[in-house]
């Protein structure tokens, strides 16, 4: 059933208001193009601010909720009026900057880090073409016939912000936090893209009106390439250094990572950056991998005449996704705790990287096979595509949760582990809090001259708890 | 060419020269690095007033995304110091030799515009940019497009190996 026979009341045909024909075809003049870009410009960029101030009142709200509290709920009714106060708060506090500081790329930097974020949303379709007595405005600020490509390489930019803060503060827990930022966000950022790469294969085009129109007719992207959907998430909470990924700003280890030093509104730059940052690859998600704009289950949006009706609703459409992709990051960020490093770069490197590179090479040949054998690109052709991850996804699961990559705190520990574990215990008191530090490690490597010392004690240990203890081994 | 096309081109032409001549002529070396990425901006935008916005969009992603990113980084990681501290790196001999190579390429340019440039004909617009990129890619330059994809696999190889050289020995 479409939409419009469930909302009759709703279906006026706006478009037939305005008497002119040309309201459905592109506008002509350079004029209208320049004006109505301006006006885009100008709405995006204060409802984008508007939403990223609301996304730090509901972050707070949802940390509340999942942490049984109130949140904050003083300044205005329920707390809306949060963010103004912030933001008063930060205007007025004194900012301070460190004697050694760069002077200059110190007040670049939070600037660096904000813009990116923003740049993205130019590209993004938001809703179907809207008409007008001018012509038919697109709905997105500039429609560029390489968007994908110009959010690839915007993206890559943010990683300046993070990098030159911890630079120009001249402090050594600032530099340390922004050596870890730009590694990381390199690192993931290869997942990231390599994992839009079967997008592309798909829809053939680097645009995103192709990608979305694609999407509106073969099914969502999410569906026939769930697991490079997978592999973008990930990458995604790693890119915007959110739980679990934030180790650039771990504060129990770098007091605040890159920026340290940074104060006032300078700080709260970082902070609104962090926000825009989400909303930007939530968008994407959503764009990319969900349907951007269209509505499931009917081809009403799809199809002309545009009508001011279809934007609104279409425009609904991909904010509540986008919504839900932001509240997705919230969620996590209050849910799971803090990767180690090694864990982070031993996950981007080692598993996300070949995943997205297999995953490329299957979705290609898999069109390729699907193509030959004659399925026409449709429906059938995404169903075929779903049967191949729902397969892939399980075998991945299967050998992901062996207890050695995802380890959850409810999976057994495998024998050879638990012994492993029990004769670490049964070692000198040294080697029994864990990873031996590397004082110990020196001390043990200057007794023994072998190369595996570490390895060796342990093995010692192993076998002398198990020869020991023969009843204790279950 | 219309008044707002010749506005757009001095001011990327004007801003890519000035960071040119920034970067050259700064001494923190984060600050140089900065100044090149500020020109690699600039040719960007004149890419898309050629109506490539391809090679635009690659331009930013690979030399600001990626290139400049690692230069950044390895800057910080070698710890040069302040940038008043900082001996300068560009010996006399170095300058006299890089003003040199400037001036020659400066002729080069001259002597060009005094030929006449054949007219390209412009491609048809179109809704997908990256096809005839691809399409000459992977048929008439197939060649020169796979010997770079070896170069660099060898870069890499060779990369990994560097890193790897205690393990190797």
């Amino acid at each position: 059933m479409s939409l419009h026979t469930l909302l009759p009341p709703l279906a006026i045909d706006f478009a037939a208001w305005f008497p002119r024909q040309d309201s459905q075809v592109a506008p002509e003049s350079i004029y209208t193009f320049a004006v109505a870009s301006v006006i885009k410009l100008l709405v995006v960029f204060t409802l984008y601010m508007l939403g990223v101030a609301l996304l730090t009142l509901a972050e707070r709200k949802v940390s509340a909720w999942i942490q049984d509290r109130r949140g904050p709920n003083r300044a205005g009714p329920f707390g809306i009026l949060q963010p103004v106060a912030d933001g008063i708060k930060n205007l007025m506090k004194e900012e301070v900057r460190p004697a050694d500081a760069d002077k200059w790329l110190f007040i670049v930097a939070p600037m660096l880090a904000f813009i990116p974020a923003m740049l993205t949303w130019a590209v993004l379709p938001l809703a179907t073409p809207l008409p007008t007595p001018w012509g038919l405005i697109s709905m997105s600020v500039a429609s560029l016939p390489v968007g994908y490509l110009f959010m690839l390489a915007i993206s890559s930019l943010g990683v300046y912000g993070m990098v030159l803060a911890g630079w120009s503060s001249n402090n050594k827990y600032a530099l340390l936090g922004s050596l870890r930022s730009s590694a990381q966000m390199i690192s993931y950022e290869i997942a990231l893209g390599l994992s839009t790469i079967p997008i592309l294969l798909l829809a053939g085009n680097v645009s995103l009106n192709a990608i979305i129109d694609q999407q509106a007719s073969m099914g969502w992207n999410v569906l026939s390439l769930t697991i490079a959907w997978f592999i973008f998430l990930v990458a995604a909470f790693a890119e915007t250094n959110r739980l679990p990924f934030d180790l650039p700003e771990a504060e129990a280890e770098l007091v605040a990572g890159y920026h340290t030093e940074y104060s006032g509104m300078k700080f709260s730059l970082f902070f609104i950056a962090e926000y825009a940052n989400m909303a930007t690859m939530s968008g994407l998600m959503a764009a990319l991998y969900f349907g951007g704009w269209d509505i499931p289950f009917t081809s009403w949006d799809n199809e002309g005449p545009h009508t001011v009706v279809k934007t609104l609703a279409t425009l609904a459409m991909f904010a509540t996704k986008t919504g839900m992709f932001l509240f997705l990051f919230m969620w996590v960020r209050w849910t799971l705790p803090r990767f180690r490093y090694d864990q982070l770069m031993t996950l981007g490197w080692g598993i996300m990287l070949p995943l997205a590179l297999g995953y490329i090479m299957v979705i290609a040949t898999a069109t390729l096979a699907l193509d030959y054998i004659g399925i026409s690109r449709g429906v059938p052709f995404s169903l075929s595509l779903l049967v191949l991850n729902l397969a892939l996804g399980a075998v991945l699961l299967w050998w992901g949760d062996k207890g050695k990559l995802l380890s959850p705190a409810s999976a057994r520990l495998g024998q050879r582990e638990l012994a492993r574990l029990r004769a670490r215990s049964a070692a000198p008191a040294s080697f029994a809090m864990g990873v031996p530090s590397a004082r110990v490690r020196a001390v043990a490597a200057a007794r023994q001259p072998n190369e595996d010392d570490v390895d060796a004690v342990l093995a010692e240990a192993e076998l002398a708890a198990a020869a020991g203890r023969p009843g204790d081994s279950q | 060419m219309t008044p707002f096309y010749k506005f757009q081109f001095y001011l990327f032409a004007l801003m890519a020269i000035g960071a040119a001549l920034l970067f050259v002529t700064r001494k923190s070396p984060v600050s140089a690095a900065l100044w090149l990425v500020n020109v690699m901006f600039a040719l960007s935008g004149l890419y898309v007033m050629l109506d490539a916005p391809f090679v635009a969009a690659v331009q930013v992603l690979v030399y600001a995304g990626a290139i400049m990113v690692v230069f950044v980084f390895v800057v910080m990681l070698l710890n040069l110091g302040r940038p008043d501290q900082l001996p300068d790196l560009r010996e006399v001999g170095a300058r006299i030799g890089a003003g040199l190579v400037g001036i020659a390429l400066f002729a080069n340019l001259l002597a060009v515009r005094r030929e006449v440039l054949p007219v390209v004909e412009l491609a048809p617009p179109s809704d997908n940019v990256v096809l005839p990129v691809a399409e000459s890619l992977f048929t008439d330059y197939l060649l020169a497009f796979e010997l770079t994809s070896v170069l660099l696999l060898v870069a890499i190889v060779g990369a990994v190996l560097l890193a790897r050289k205690k393990a190797v020995t």
